[in-house]
């Protein structure tokens, strides 16, 4: 049948037809959906694991049980992720094991633009790039057949464009796969003597899957009319090329962009005057290309930064095209903001009222950068604020004590927090942590975690109790507060930045996005009161703003948090 | 058929997905290639998003780009205002006349434009700008903006009434039909 589907959807249901049965994530933009849809297939065992090494282990460990897995993840978790990966590169499966990962060419939820293709090249393993959801969901099923095939691990890379774009593909039915799990200590117990005989293992591996290359059809010969150009290229760029110049040029379509073929893209290059290599990010293709020694135009004219689209790939190549009408008056941006009723903000206010020096962390609070809170000084990568803040205030020898605090997630707490915490109560620091607990992973779209007490498929499961878990591993200043209480946090954050010793306040306080969530009335200004001081416009929210000279709240947007009114010296902004 | 491109802009969490999801159920019936491509991540935050819709015999880009659009749909005024160059010559703006302060506008380190649809028609530019709102909250919920944008546009497509309605259906539950259904009336008969 027929439907319109989500390229991680597509995914998902190439996942599920493929006899996949195990699949372990952690949610990252833009490769959530995968996680989210398979869940959906009853056959399928799925769970978010606590971070993306986790989910990637775990998926090895039902691939050695002989059932076919999948682990997902964005960009950056592949970092997280990269451990495991070279070693069960040496390994390789016993059922098929196939490992997503979504860059974001263009950073629209990310905190860098890296390119993951590098990946399979440093891992040697191979990996296929889909550039609609027809394609992502047939890649899904070839990449278990690779990986049984070749006994390896098969990336599927995705990217924002292909991830988060709805194209038509025919569904198939589910095939069930399964293997008996058998003993082999030389193939899988990676120790130094083992290791040794699996390297040149890996190699010949890479040298069939070059030969594979050759002849598959994941790449794929497109002719064209006028043999003046050519083109190489995968993902999207294909897509991009194909607006542009329609089937003018004959295009190499590589859809297993690692290993590459070497005889193919030769005899291409032989076939055309110039050879064009389109690709996002780096130079990945044009890279073999060029240690091949095929010669070829690439990124001296399309840039390593951002994303491609079809005018860019025009304006690169000199082809006109048709431009709108911008209009002469400035249009002030929209960036993203801490929606009304957040619970970041109240906390994110009191750590700018003190001043402090906040290092802060991957989740919805990074907004706490944005004007006019301004209140976050740097933001890394999962995790990095906790381990920051111990190197940040030993570093400073005392003067940091009682200026900085770390501040992280729930979900990124226990995704990579708990070992920077554990560093910070072994070797004796002096700094606060605050973990915001809004009881779910906000950012990518309200995702379980292992603090909230359900799991992916919504059922009741264990929780973890952060306050038992912060104190276990050293920490005896441990306090929750209300972030929806300025007081209570102001004193909070005072006092335990005046303890000699490490502590955690967790900032709780349910996300207000969230369904079962209620809302209190929205609050309005009384006119006879509000002096326009702007007292309540320093926190930064969408709901409030000075109409006229005076506060106004929209009434649509409110959902009565009372922060504001805390912050109001008249009296002037209250309940209706 | 030569691809179509239609743009739903708007404010992150002002509901163009669901606009999206509904046009994809309707053109889908009529057999054409789709390509839907939709924001997702930090940037829905509300901020200004956009979602992509394109159609016709074959689709390759996921995005429409500057100069490319035939339709702008736009749940807000500014936002309408801020894509005007991905219109193509002869394009048309259909925006909901509702405005909303972006936050450098709120802290006052800018100013939200005035006249605004004067302003584009002044650059030629075709706009159709009606109160989307007060039809969606004369149906029942301001929630039906996008119900209500989406009887606007039909009123530019040879698609059906009850094509239309039948799309409706399967994009919105059950409880919040006939609510929809009105808006989209509504939006059509504006």
């Amino acid at each position: 049948m027929k439907q319109l589907m989500l390229g991680n959807e597509a995914v998902a249901r190439g996942l599920y037809e493929a006899g996949c049965a195990f699949v372990s994530s952690y949610p990252g933009t833009p490769s959530t959906e995968i996680t989210e849809a398979i869940a959906k297939y009853p056959e399928v065992y799925a769970e978010w694991a606590p971070n993306e090494k986790v989910a990637m282990e775990s998926a090895f460990g039902a691939s050695l049980a002989g059932r076919r897995s999948f682990c997902g993840m964005k960009h950056v978790g592949l970092n997280v992720a990269a451990d495991p990966l070279f070693t069960i590169a040496y390994t390789g499966v016993n059922a098929g094991m196939v490992i997503g990962v979504a860059d974001d060419a263009g950073m629209h939820s990310s905190q860098n633009e890296q390119d993951s293709r590098h990946y399979a090249r440093s891992a040697k393993i191979p990996m296929l790039e889909p550039s609609d959801s027809a394609e992502a969901l047939a890649m899904a099923k070839a990449a278990y057949e690779l990986s049984e095939q070749f006994d390896t691990p098969v990336l599927l890379k995705m990217c924002t464009r292909v991830s988060h774009s709805q194209s038509v593909v025919e569904t198939g039915v589910r095939t069930e796969a399964l293997k008996e799990y058998v003993k082999d200590i030389p193939k899988y117990v990676m120790m130094p003597g083992n290791a040794k005989r699996r390297h040149p293992v890996v190699e010949a591996r890479t040298r069939a899957l070059v030969e594979f290359a050759e002849t598959t059809e994941l790449n794929r010969l497109e002719e064209g009319s006028d043999h003046t150009m050519g083109f190489i290229t995968s993902s999207t760029s294909y897509q991009y090329i194909k607006e542009v110049y329609g089937d003018t040029y004959p295009v190499l379509k590589l859809g297993m962009i690692w290993p590459m073929p070497e005889k193919k893209l030769r005899d291409f290059a032989a076939s055309v005057d110039t050879v064009v290599v389109v690709e996002e990010l780096d130079s990945f293709i044009q890279a073999h290309c060029e240690h091949l020694g095929i010669a070829c135009k690439g990124k001296d004219t399309f840039s390593c930064i951002d994303e491609l689209s079809q005018n860019r790939v025009a304006d690169a190549m000199g082809v006109t095209h048709d431009a709108g009408i911008a209009l002469s008056e400035a249009i002030p941006p929209r960036p993203p903001v801490m929606c009304a009723g957040c619970p970041h903000r109240g906390l994110f206010y009191t750590l700018k009222k003190n001043k402090l020096t906040v290092l802060g962390d991957i989740g919805c609070y990074t907004l706490g950068a944005v004007a006019p809170l301004g209140a976050v000084d740097t933001v890394i990568c999962m995790g990095a604020s906790v381990s920051g803040i111990h190197g940040f205030s030993k570093s400073q020898q005392g003067k940091a004590d009682n200026k900085t605090v770390a501040v992280i997630g729930d979900s990124t707490f226990m995704h990579s927090g708990i070992t920077g915490l554990v560093n910070m109560a072994y070797n004796e620091s002096n700094a606060t942590v605050i973990i915001v607990d809004n009881s779910i992973t906000g950012m990518t779209g309200h995702q379980q975690n292992p603090t909230t007490g359900f799991n992916l498929k919504g059922d009741p499961c264990a929780k973890i109790d952060l306050e038992t878990l912060c104190r276990a591993v050293g920490i005896k200043r441990v306090r929750v507060v209300d972030p929806y209480n300025l007081a209570q946090c102001d004193e909070a954050i005072q006092e335990e930045l005046a303890a000699q010793e490490p502590s955690v306040i967790i900032s709780r306080r349910p996300c207000a996005l969230l369904k079962y969530v209620k809302h209190k009335a929205p609050l309005a200004v009384d006119e006879s009161k509000c002096v326009g001081c702007k007292a309540c416009m320093k926190i930064g929210c969408p709901a409030i703003s000075i109409v006229g000279g005076k506060a106004k709240v929209d009434a649509t947007q409110c959902v009565g948090c009372g922060v504001c009114e805390q912050l109001c010296k008249l009296g002037a902004l209250k309940e209706v | 058929m030569k691809t179509k491109n239609i743009m739903i802009v708007g404010v992150g969490g002002q509901g163009s997905l669901l606009a999206s999801k509904l046009l994809g159920r309707l053109l889908l019936t009529r057999g054409y290639d789709i390509k839907v491509s939709e924001v997702h991540g930090m940037s829905q935050r509300g901020g200004s998003v956009v979602t992509y819709v394109r159609f016709g015999d074959k689709v390759y880009s996921p995005v429409i780009d500057k100069g490319e659009a035939d339709y702008i749909v736009s749940f807000e005024l500014l936002e309408a205002a801020r894509w005007t160059e991905y219109l193509k010559p002869g394009g048309k703006i259909i925006t909901n006349i509702q405005q909303i302060n972006p936050m450098p506008v709120i802290i006052g380190a800018a100013q939200y434009p005035e006249a605004l649809v004067e302003k584009m028609s002044a650059a030629g530019i075709d706009v159709d700008a009606f109160d989307a709102l007060s039809l969606a909250e004369q149906a029942g919920s301001a929630k039906a903006v996008n119900i209500v944008l989406m009887g606007h546009l039909s009123k530019n497509f040879d698609f059906t009434r009850e094509e239309w309605m039948q799309a409706i259906e399967q994009s919105v539950p059950a409880k919040f039909l006939e609510l929809n259904k009105k808006a989209f009336t509504l939006g059509a008969e504006a």
